[in-house]
């Protein structure tokens, strides 16, 4: 019986898998099984690849992953599909168009996941990550990605400029 | 097209199948964004993603449906008894549409027929209401975009301009004359050089009669331009500081209106700089700028018209460089629009870090962040620094590139002019006077060119303003306020949720208060407790479901009257700069002292003020006397105790002194509680033993209800909750050792008084 609320953190002591409910479930080295935990990632801007927390139904940390590299193989394919599915943060390719320069503003954009539309409310839901990379908020919540600006085609440099 | 494109494929329904509910989908399985729809038939659910062909399932007892979300993607799953059959999603802007959709199928699951009652619906696109007359979401998240390019912007200052249009009239007419009389001199060396000076060098006397006529009207014209130009000038500037002022007021106005989100998502140092320094800068720019600019074309246009009435040939030559001129200002002006809008953005910035960091000054002095946030300020004004530099590469090109227009156009003047002198088609008069008038023509060309910037910046403040001044509220004042009679005090939560972004903060809550029942709201931080607080205080209106208050919805209530009637008590307590009294009066500023005096005994708070070098005139607040936390707890409760609220709201009102002054709280807020609704959140579980009904609350949700007593006995959430705190209280021995002899120096005070 562990206190801590962090779990065994050597390495090859839990693996992951999926129920047949699509839910990531863990299993510990004495064989014992939690059912429907939640991967978090603890800095998903900063440090996507360390610090993963497992959090139960409760909403307690069952789990807590130092990095995603010490799971064996099989158990980091289950995890990175678990978190790619829970965070769809889009990364905008392009700006097709904006409504108008003026907030709020609606955004035709082009992502890695396809063509869509964003509402930008106000000039600060574009967050810097960095000097290049941007992190812009939809007024609904989704989160869109620019991973370089510098990257981006002439006309969506120019669009995006006026909001920076 | 649009309905081909909605329907690719018509649904297979079987014969007689009837669809019951229809949710859009947003991504394919893969999570694209692929548009589909999510149907709900009498036994099926039909699904499709983008032109793909539909799929089908069947719904059969002991299928479980479930929503859930995370980060701005909703989910729908169903699960069958031994595995999950199905899972769609969508954007949460369809959070309302899933909800609903969830709650149909559920029904279909569970086999009931949905009973449709009549219910309210927005007359402009037909979505359900809460209730008759409330404003529609679905139309508020719709709001239209503004379209209007910033020049534009300052036309909408009309509405502040109108009030004084007799004036703006009179400024008009005076701006006009003035002009005119600025346009007589160089008209009058015309003559004078024809009449006087050619004739006297060809050997003919000076007609000192007729140079005294021309130099008294040159005089004139220069002293009548003087008058009306100061008369002018006067009561423009008059007129816009009036307006500027109009403006400052509405948008403060306006700003408090604002609900307590939108002050969440604004900065405070960019707030302050949109009401301060944006509104002057509109006001220098009608006052000075634009007034010059009207006076500018004012001169162009009647000198053109002097020029060619004098000699249409040489008129066309000098006015030939203008529309050249007039391009050019037109090209930079876009570049420099942009630019000074993000100059704006910059400087709010770098006033941001100072307003971040002022207020925190002791948390950075104790940190030892001063090099830190020197950095962080560097770096804003850096970037302060390259903006501004990128724009005066532009900008400084502009005046010299003016000017030098104003050579050219000079020579042009010249050159035709002498010779058409030397074919005499003209008197050297008349090339004089041209000179003379495109002398000032040209300069004020080069001073107009400046209009272009100044109406951008002014452009651009202006847009900051109305960014405010068209922020609908998020608590919208109902249309027809319901009058508010003898309040009970009853509160009734109805299925009530709330999202903060794309977080579900509360989810479903139904909770009734009995008028006079105190309930205690408990939980961990993050469990929804002060959200809750703050939609019963209306400061945000809830995502889904209602609040009612004696029954009626508190949406259709006039906010200020409703408020009128809760008392609030926050953890760290705001005093406003003023005195004592001032601050207890802040919500009855018609109490007498005697009102004021039994509020603050009753607050337990009369003895500390009369210890105060002022009494109840000393002064507190950010440049007044310094009060402790639980000295200012206490002023606070004697303001709730004496607007007399029939609601109370306790925010940790104990939360931020210590134990020996919490006891001395808790006998000022059990004078306040008595016969008052009260809804109480306290961290500390033991602040909250009096409490008639304890509610629990784990993200988001009611989870356990009940006196203190019968909670430790289910020994559920609370009693872990308890437990924990039981644990740390335990730990922390040795606070609160005693009392010392107290009362001492208030009596003093007390004695002294009395004897002055």
């Amino acid at each position: 019986m562990r206190g801590d609320g962090h779990g065994d953190r050597r390495p090859g002591a839990i693996a992951l898998g999926f129920d047949a409910y699509g839910r990531l479930e863990l299993r510990r080295a004495d064989g014992t099984v939690v059912q429907d935990v939640t991967p978090v990632r603890a800095f998903p801007l900063s440090a996507p690849g360390e610090g993963i927390s497992l959090v139960g139904r409760e909403g307690r940390e069952i789990q807590w992953i130092d990095r995603i590299e010490a799971l064996d193989p099989a158990s980091r394919k289950v995890l990175e599909t678990a978190l790619a599915e829970r965070d769809i943060v889009p990364r905008i390719e392009r700006i097709l168009s904006v409504s108008t320069f003026v907030t709020p503003s609606e955004w035709r954009v082009v992502t890695d996941r396809g063509d869509t539309t964003l509402t930008l409310r106000a000039e600060e839901d574009i967050r810097r990550l960095g000097t290049r990379a941007l992190l812009v908020a939809d007024r609904h919540g989704i989160h869109f990605r620019i991973d370089d600006i510098e990257r981006l085609d002439a006309t969506s440099r120019r669009l995006l400029d006026r909001f920076l | 097209m649009t309905q081909a494109a909605r329907f690719p494929t018509e649904p297979p329904l079987a014969p007689g199948e009837r669809v019951l509910g229809r949710l859009e989908l947003d991504f394919d399985p893969a999570g694209r964004f692929v548009p589909g729809e999510l149907l709900l038939t009498d036994g099926r659910l039909l699904a499709r993603h983008g032109s793909g062909g539909w799929t089908a399932v069947e719904l059969e007892p002991g299928m479980r449906l479930r929503v859930s979300d995370h980060a701005g993607v909703g989910t729908l799953e169903l699960h069958g008894p031994a595995a999950r059959i199905g899972r769609w999603r969508y954007l949460m802007r369809r959070q309302d549409q899933a909800a609903e959709f969830a709650d149909l199928a559920r029904q279909r699951l569970s086999g009931a027929e949905r009973e449709f009652e009549p219910e309210a619906r927005c007359p402009a696109c037909g979505a359900e209401l809460p209730y008759a007359g409330a404003s529609c979401r679905a139309c508020e998240a719709a709001e239209p975009a503004d379209t209007a390019p910033a020049t534009w912007t300052l036309f909408r200052l009309w509405r502040f301009a109108r009030p004084y249009r007799r004036w703006l009239a009179l400024g008009f007419v005076l701006t006009l004359a003035s002009t005119a009389a600025t346009l007589v001199p160089p008209y009058l060396t015309m003559p004078l050089m024809d009449d006087v000076l050619i004739p006297f060098q060809n050997g003919q006397p000076i007609d000192t009669g007729l140079v005294g006529m021309y130099l008294g009207g040159l005089l004139a014209a220069a002293l009548l331009a003087w008058g009306l130009g100061w008369a002018r000038t006067y009561i423009l500037a008059l007129v816009s500081e009036r307006i500027g002022a109009d403006l400052r007021t509405a948008a403060y106005d306006h700003l408090l209106s604002l609900s307590v989100d939108f002050f969440g998502s604004k900065r405070t140092g960019d707030l302050i700089a949109r009401i301060g320094s944006e509104t002057d800068r509109i006001n220098v720019f009608l006052s000075l700028h634009l007034l010059d600019f009207a006076t500018d074309v004012l001169m162009i246009a009647m000198t053109a018209v002097i020029l060619v009435s004098i000699d249409p040939s040489l008129a066309l030559a000098t006015l030939l460089p203008l529309p050249f001129i007039a391009w050019l200002i037109h090209l930079v002006r876009e570049r420099l629009r942009t630019g000074f809008e993000k100059i704006d953005r910059v400087w709010a910035q770098v006033t941001s870090v100072l307003a971040d960091t002022i207020p925190g000054i002791r948390v950075v002095k104790a940190f030892a962040q001063e090099r830190h946030e020197s950095q962080r300020f560097a770096a804003a004004n850096q970037h302060n620094l390259r903006v501004n530099d990128r724009l005066n590469r532009t900008w400084s090109m502009f005046t010299p590139t003016v000017s030098l227009l104003t050579e050219i156009g000079l020579l042009v003047v010249w050159a035709f002019g002498i010779w058409q002198i030397a074919h005499e088609r003209i008197s050297v008069g008349v090339l004089t006077a041209f000179l003379a008038y495109i002398g000032r023509f040209y300069t004020r060309l080069d001073t107009m060119s400046r209009i272009v910037s100044v109406t951008q910046k002014a452009a651009a403040g202006a847009k900051r303003i109305f960014d405010i001044l068209d922020h609908v509220s998020s608590v919208p004042e109902p249309a027809d306020p319901k009058p508010l009679g003898r309040v009970e005090g009853r509160i009734e939560l109805r299925g009530v949720s709330f999202r903060y972004g794309n977080r579900t903060v509360l989810q479903d809550i139904d909770l009734v208060v009995e008028p006079g029942e105190m309930i205690g709201l408990v939980g961990h931080s993050g469990s929804g407790k002060s959200t809750l607080v703050n939609l019963i205080l209306r400061f945000q209106d809830p995502a889904a479901g209602a609040i009612l208050l004696d029954g009626t919805d508190i949406r259709s209530l006039g906010v200020a009257d409703y408020r009128r009637h809760i008392g609030l008590v926050l953890q760290e307590s705001f005093l406003f700069f003023g005195t004592v009294a001032e601050n207890i009066a802040y919500g009855r500023p018609d109490a007498t002292r005697e009102d004021i005096v039994a509020a603050a005994r009753a607050a337990h708070a009369h003895d500390f003020i009369l210890r105060l070098p002022h009494g109840y005139d000393s002064l507190v607040g950010e440049r007044g006397q310094s009060l402790s936390g639980g000295e200012r707890q206490r002023i606070a409760i004697a303001r709730a105790l004496l607007i007399d609220p029939r609601i109370l709201i306790l925010d940790e009102a104990t939360a931020s002194v210590d134990t020996e002054t919490e006891q001395e709280i808790q006998r000022a807020l059990d004078n306040l509680v008595k016969g008052r609704t009260t809804i109480a959140i306290a961290h500390r579980l033991s602040t909250l033993r009096q409490a008639d009904r304890l509610v629990v609350l784990d993200r988001g949700r009611i989870v356990e209800q009940g006196r203190h007593e019968a909670l430790l006995a289910a020994r559920g959430a609370y009693y872990r909750l308890h437990e924990a705190q039981a644990r740390l209280a335990a730990a922390q021995f040795g606070t609160g050792s005693g009392q010392g002899p107290d009362g001492g120096p208030a009596e003093a005070a007390h004695l002294g008084r009395a004897a002055s």
